[in-house]
Formats: C-alpha cells, structure tokens, sequence
C-alpha cells in the first residue's frame, strides 16, 4: 500500500508545471516608438495574471537596469510603487534603442525530510547569501532535486532610428535574440525569433504570447510556439498591440550541484499597424 | 496646306522639347473637416524605389517650433518614420516646412524626381492629425517623369483629391 501511495505521489509531483509561477510579470512602456528631442516615456512594471490589467502586485525594481543606446546606465526617474503597480519615468536623450532588463538567478532545492515533510530552499522570497547552499540544504536529504533557475524579464523602447548593441544578449539563462528589431514590428509582417539559454541556441523552448486587452474578450488567445532546431520560432503578426511574451525552458545539463537548469524569459513588445 | 504643314513643324519641335521640359506636378487637398477641435494635419510626401528600396523626400509639414515640441508627433505619420523619419534630423533641408490649412495645394516635383534614377516608383502621402486620423495614400510612377500622365487617388478622411501629373 505505503509503495503505491509513494509512486502517485511521485507522479503527482512530476506533473507539476515547470514554473509553478503564481503570476505574470512584465515591463509595460506606454510607447516603444519615439520621436523628438530628448523624449520622456512613463513604464508600468507589475505582477498579474492579466494581460495587461494591473490588478495584483507592484513588480520591484531592486534589480532592474536601462541600458542606453551607448552602453550606458541610465536613471529611472520619478518611480513610485502604488498598490498594483511601480510606474517610472525616462528621459531618453540619446537616439537609438534603450533596453530596460531584470535579470536574476540562482539555485533551488526541494527534498524531504525523515518524516516525509517537504522543504525548499530559497524560502519564498527569500534572496539567499552567497554560499548559503551548502549550509542550508542538507547534501543527503530524501528526494532531493536541486535546480538552477534563472529568469529575466525585458522590454525595448528606441527613440528616432533604432540600433543594435541593446540587442546584445549576456549567454547567462534564457535570452532572446530576436533576427528582427523589436521595435520594428508591423502588424501583417513575421518575426522570427532565436532563444538561447546560457548563450546557445535550444530546441524545445515554450512560448507564450498574449496580446493587451485579455479583459476585452473570452479567450486569452494566446498563441503558443515551440522553438525549433536552432532555436527558432516564427511569428505572423496578425493585429496589432502591445503583447506580452513569456518562454520557459529546461533541462539537464546544469553544472553541479544542479542537475536541472530551468529559464524564463518575458518580453513587452509592441506591434504597430501599418 | 502652308498651314498644315506649319502645325507639323510646330508638334515635331514640341514633342522634342516635351522630354526635356516636361513638368511633374503634384496636386493635394487637405479637406476641410467639421470637427470641434481642428488642428492642421502632419503631412508626408515621399517616393519609394519598387527596386531599391531607395526613398526621397518631397514635403513634410509639421509644426516648427523653437524647441522642436512639434516633433514629438512625427512619428504618427507611422510609414514616413519608419522608412525615413527615423533616420533624418530635424530639420531637414529642402522638403520641412509648416503645417497647412484646408485647401488645395500645388507642389512642382520635377527638380526633385529628375534627381532619381528611372524605375517604376511609389509615390505616398501620409496625412496623421492631433485628435484625429491618419491616412495613407499612394501612387504609381515611373521615371523619368516625361511621358504626360495624370494618377489620381482621393482619400477618405484626412486627405481628398490627390493627382500626380506629367505635363509636356
């Protein structure tokens, strides 16, 4: 009986979803598509299930940074949490294309103790030390699966002509390396997209994307893809707006002490009509 | 038959001058709309090599002001900027100038299309209003621009009666 209980339980774990996220996150730009000099742009950033309805969580910006077209570092401004969201300002005085990104990573541990109780480390929202693993999970525990997980979550905003280096990927976790400029998006037009995880491109990469509006119909129509050899996936985009973006990918060839690597990847993008 | 023979000469010597004189105008209404709060339309005028992808500016009206406040809605004329606008700085020489009112517009576009090397061309008007609409029109040409041709297309909401004409 004990054996049977054992295996279903087993099951019922694997059958979890991979990112067992509660929620959507995402940056949200009023526009991606500047002209003028030196022009302000305000950007939302919140947790939610809806797209893109500001309904659960302000997203923090602990570790966001905006990079400018010249490789610099460029200050939010006038950013204020409120209940539902964090919203801030940009002035972009340099023309070219500006990539604004939250990146974080780091290991995960799940195991069971002797009685059988489940434990994980991180605690939720927890930031664990550096180090901290090896003191904190216990090296022979039951069941133990340990992960690396990393997440990163971005959006594009050019003022005037856009430009390239905002589109340089960092070959750590899930990364997208668009082949179009994701600030160039027509609607009636394809967008062929490349995923890499850890700066190589994957087959078998999940993605999901949601146009703005969910609210407004009774299908969140999101359009799901799988990336090919190469790690590529091609888009038509049949209507315009502003959609969100989220692929997922995991496998095994994690450096030690994880035997799984896990990404997340969340784009804004804007598609424009012709 | 002195006469007859007058009048051959006189349309032998015209057709040779034709294709060195020949004009290209280009004649555009904004139309007059009854709206509460009018603003004159942005308006982009430009050609577009069918080969090379190549494009020349005609026309751009938009608000010039000291402080440039006006570009911040360039990029409402969405085509325009995407394969143009984006790349020019503000002002530009030779085709920026300010909005117009309602009203029928003349425009001489020979100097300017005898610079483009012969093709089949795409010629758009791109009109985007404040509190408005924004429309896109095109028409065909081909150049040089000499044979004598009238193209017309009339718009729906922000632009009217377009006519792009080869005179000899």
């Amino acid at each position: 009986m004990k054996s049977k209980l054992l295996i279903v339980t087993g099951l019922l774990a694997m059958s979890l979803p991979f990112t067992a996220q509660a929620h959507r996150l995402w940056l949200l730009p009023a526009a991606t598509v500047l002209s003028g000099e030196s022009p302000w742009v305000t950007v939302d950033a919140a947790v939610s299930n809806d797209i893109f309805y500001f309904n659960h969580h302000p997203l923090r910006l602990d570790n966001l940074t905006v990079t400018t077209p010249d490789g610099a570092d460029l200050e939010i401004q006038n950013s204020h949490t409120g209940k539902h969201r964090t919203v801030f300002d940009l002035q972009l005085t340099k023309d070219g294309t500006y990539k604004l990104a939250m990146a974080s990573g780091g290991l995960q541990a799940r195991w069971e103790t002797e009685d059988g109780e489940r434990r994980f480390w991180p605690g939720r929202g927890e930031t664990p030390a550096h180090g901290e693993f090896d003191t904190a999970v216990p090296q022979n525990a039951k069941n133990l699966q340990v992960s690396h997980n990393s997440r990163r979550i971005e959006t594009f905003i050019t003022a005037g002509g856009p430009t390239e280096s905002a589109l340089e990927i960092t070959g750590v976790g899930l990364e997208m390396k668009p082949l179009f400029h994701p600030n160039d998006l027509y609607s009636g037009e394809q967008a062929r997209f490349r995923f890499l995880m850890d700066g190589e491109p994957v087959e078998g990469v999940k993605i999901a994307l949601i146009r703005d509006g969910s609210r407004y119909r009774n299908s969140p129509e999101a359009l799901e893809l799988v990336t090919g050899e190469d790690g590529l996936a091609v888009v038509e985009w049949s209507q315009a707006g502003m959609y969100w973006l989220e692929a997922e990918y995991e496998d095994e060839r994690a450096k030690a002490p994880a035997a799984v690597r896990k990404g997340s990847y969340i784009v804004t993008l804007e598609v424009l009509p012709q | 038959m002195l006469r007859k023979t007058v009048v051959a000469i006189l349309f032998s010597v015209g057709t040779a001058a034709a294709a060195q004189s020949s004009e290209a105008i280009l004649n555009l209404e904004i139309p007059r709309l009854q709206v509460a709060e009018y603003h004159n339309p942005y308006v982009a005028i430009w050609v577009h090599s069918n080969s090379t992808g190549d494009i020349a500016n005609l026309a751009l009206w938009y608000q010039m002001d000291e402080r440039g406040e006006g570009e911040k809605w360039l990029k409402d004329l969405r085509q325009w900027w995407r394969r143009s606008g984006r790349s020019l700085e503000m002002p530009a020489d030779g085709f920026t100038g300010a909005t117009r009112r309602p009203g029928r517009y003349s425009m001489d576009v020979t100097a300017a299309l005898k610079a483009l090397p012969a093709g089949q061309y795409t010629l758009y008007i791109e009109a985007s209003r404040e509190v408005g609409g924004r429309e896109l029109l095109k028409l065909p040409v081909t150049l040089p621009a000499i044979t004598p041709i009238t193209a017309e297309v009339v718009g729906e909401s922000e632009l009217g009666a377009v006519a792009f004409q080869v005179k000899p």
